[in-house]
């Protein structure tokens, strides 16, 4: 009798935990996960404070402190303009950040009603929207990149829409993918029998049931929207100086690699550091979202 | 098989279309007068305009579409470019090579590495050797391949001196271009190759294989490993893609004279005709690669071998 009292007692237990709660739970026990989205914090709010944290202005030139090796005065060194090369990881950032950021928003937003209409309308429509898609994965996002820059310019606005751009296709698949998934379930039945609007089934129903591997896909993919971005003005064909940009800066550091290779070493440390940490977090939301894919 | 492939063949097509359409379109609103660009700041009105007339520029951008196609299909004629006055076909000739020499050294680097890190890592899960190739194939992941190229520069070019800095006529230009670009693909192969060989290891017929007293190398590789490998070369295709593009900026630290810094060189002197043959040129050995992935499925697999001619 006790066992079943205490079945009882667990499943209103569990009931009572929300999915959200539930995924946090998954998600915390995952120490690596934890650490990524402490370094990501950490990074934010360098990115919000920057002004407060960064000692130094960082495009202000002082031609009486430039190639400074790593000292007390500039812990990470100085650029051959006498710029503090750790105010400009700090301000970097914040461009670094929200170019991903960004970039990606414009990939999940678009990709994402692209890829409900095409799963949850199928067809005609499904079969032109999925052939446009492939057309554009047939180009490597990197040129792609290109081109789109190549057509709109060289700066940062244009660099955003590129890499945001270029990704489209990947969350449209997986957008289509998890809409085909849902659209067959009775709740949505429902809703059309009810006389709802196909806007309405999609946006309030449809949508909200498969955003889990949009949100992973997204946080792993910020990672390589700041690598992508890096690697435009690496090449530069990004941003441009004197902004504080890590690729930006890797690319300055190039040509004094032999005897100053701190300029280059600390920016691509700081991508390399936050690409990890994204990474190590979407591979936390992943497991947590959905144990069954746990590797 | 055959009529697979032809009608494999016949499918790029309305790809290759669409290829075109995108890059021809992204570099026809391009803002700018390509007969301005090529008479320089200079040149008299009339003349910009009798250039205009004599490139075609002046009719509608559709028939320019189908003319620009028909000349690449006919005549492999890509365009001249601006900076020059060449044929864009010559560059690309010159430099091709170079590019799909570095992405296959690249992906032969990626591919051994990564199978056998991850089939180790799988077979002896949990272990030192696992734990530490998968952080390392997580940090080769985060690692941007432009800083990967610099500090092999800087490690093995600059300090030891047993490699050249840049440039591409031995096969010592070749090795360090190559592991810069293989890094991200052989860690992603290494982590596929992995979790594709954890589902498959534990199965029955991998244990009846050991049962029958096979030994242990060749039941992971013949019995587990084949069956595990259909994933592994979707991730290999994809990743070739992706050296194919990596390499546009690898070939810039290097300074390699392939078709990513040909087009590179090109963005910036606004010399389009270029930048869309290079477009091109990748995206059609793209479609290629991903027709030989598909044709690599059947020979892997027998099953699918049989749902291909089946439906052929």
């Amino acid at each position: 009798m006790s066992a079943v009292n205490n079945t009882a007692t667990t499943r209103v237990q569990y009931k009572k935990r929300s999915q959200t709660k539930e995924i946090w739970r998954r998600f915390r026990k995952n120490k690596s996960s934890i650490i990524g989205m402490i370094i990501i914090a950490i990074l934010i709010i360098c990115a919000i404070f920057a002004e407060n944290i960064a000692p130094y202005d960082p495009v202000k030139q002082d031609y009486a402190h430039t190639l400074e090796h790593p000292s007390k005065e500039h812990i990470f060194g100085t650029d051959e303009f006498g710029r503090d090369i750790f105010s400009r990881i700090i301000f970097g950032a914040r461009t670094s950040l929200s170019v991903g950021l960004i970039s990606v928003s414009i990939s999940c937003i678009v990709g994402g009603v692209i890829g409900a209409i095409s799963g949850y309308f199928g067809g005609r429509i499904d079969t032109f929207i999925m052939r446009c898609m492939d057309v554009f994965l047939a180009i490597p996002s990197i040129l792609f990149n290109i081109s789109i820059i190549a057509a709109l310019g060289p700066g940062i606005v244009n660099m955003m829409i590129a890499v945001g751009v270029s990704n489209i296709p990947r969350y449209c698949r997986i957008m289509r993918a998890s809409v085909l998934q849902i659209k067959n379930q009775e709740f949505i039945e429902a809703a059309k029998a009810g006389g709802a609007l196909d806007f309405f089934i999609i946006t309030f129903h449809v949508v909200p049931n498969s955003l889990a591997p949009i949100i992973v896909q997204a946080t792993l993919n910020v990672g390589s929207a700041i690598i992508a971005c890096a690697g435009l003005s690496f090449i530069g064909v990004g941003i441009s100086p004197p902004t504080p940009e890590w690729g930006a800066m890797l690319s300055n550091g190039r040509d004094l690699l032999r005897n100053y290779s701190y300029i280059t070493a600390f920016p691509g440390l700081a991508i390399m550091i936050t690409v990890l940490s994204l990474n190590l977090m979407g591979d936390g939301l992943r497991d947590a979202f959905d144990p069954k894919l746990k590797r | 098989m055959l009529k697979y492939i032809i009608r494999r063949i016949i499918m790029m097509i309305p790809v290759m279309l669409g290829v075109t359409f995108v890059v021809f379109t992204m570099l026809y609103i391009t803002p700018g007068d390509p007969a301005q660009t090529i008479l320089g700041e200079n040149a008299t009105e009339e003349t910009i305009a009798e250039l205009r007339e004599e490139m075609g520029l002046d009719r509608p951008f559709i028939i320019q579409y189908f003319d620009y196609v028909w000349k690449i299909v006919t005549k492999g004629d890509f365009g001249r470019s601006y900076t020059n006055q060449q044929p864009v076909i010559n560059a690309l000739i010159d430099r091709f090579p170079n590019t799909i020499i570095l992405a296959v050294s690249s992906a032969a680097i990626a591919v051994i590495l990564g199978l056998i890190l991850g089939v180790v890592s799988a077979v002896k899960q949990y272990s030192i050797f696992d734990n530490f190739s998968m952080t390392l194939a997580l940090i080769g992941l985060s690692m941007p391949n432009f800083w990967q190229g610099l500090l092999l520069m800087l490690l093995f070019s600059l300090k030891l001196g047993w490699f050249p800095v840049s440039g591409f006529t031995t096969w010592k230009h070749l090795i360090l271009p190559a592991l810069t670009v293989g890094t991200s693909s052989c860690a992603i192969i290494a982590r596929m190759t992995r979790s594709s060989m954890l589902e498959v290891v534990r199965q029955d017929y991998v244990d009846s294989a050991r049962a029958k007293g096979q030994k242990e190398y060749i039941v992971i590789i013949k019995h587990a490993l084949r069956n595990a490998m259909i994933p592994i070369i979707t991730a290999v295709g994809l990743q070739f893609g992706a050296m194919l593009g990596g390499s546009v900026i690898t070939e810039s630290v290097f300074s390699i004279p392939g078709i990513g810094k040909l087009m590179v060189d090109s963005i910036k002197a606004r010399d389009y005709p270029s930048v869309q043959a290079g477009v091109l040129l990748i995206a059609l050995s793209f479609c290629v690669v991903n027709l030989l992935v598909d044709l690599l499925y059947a020979a892997t697999d027998p099953r699918m071998k049989s749902n291909i001619e089946g439906k052929a």
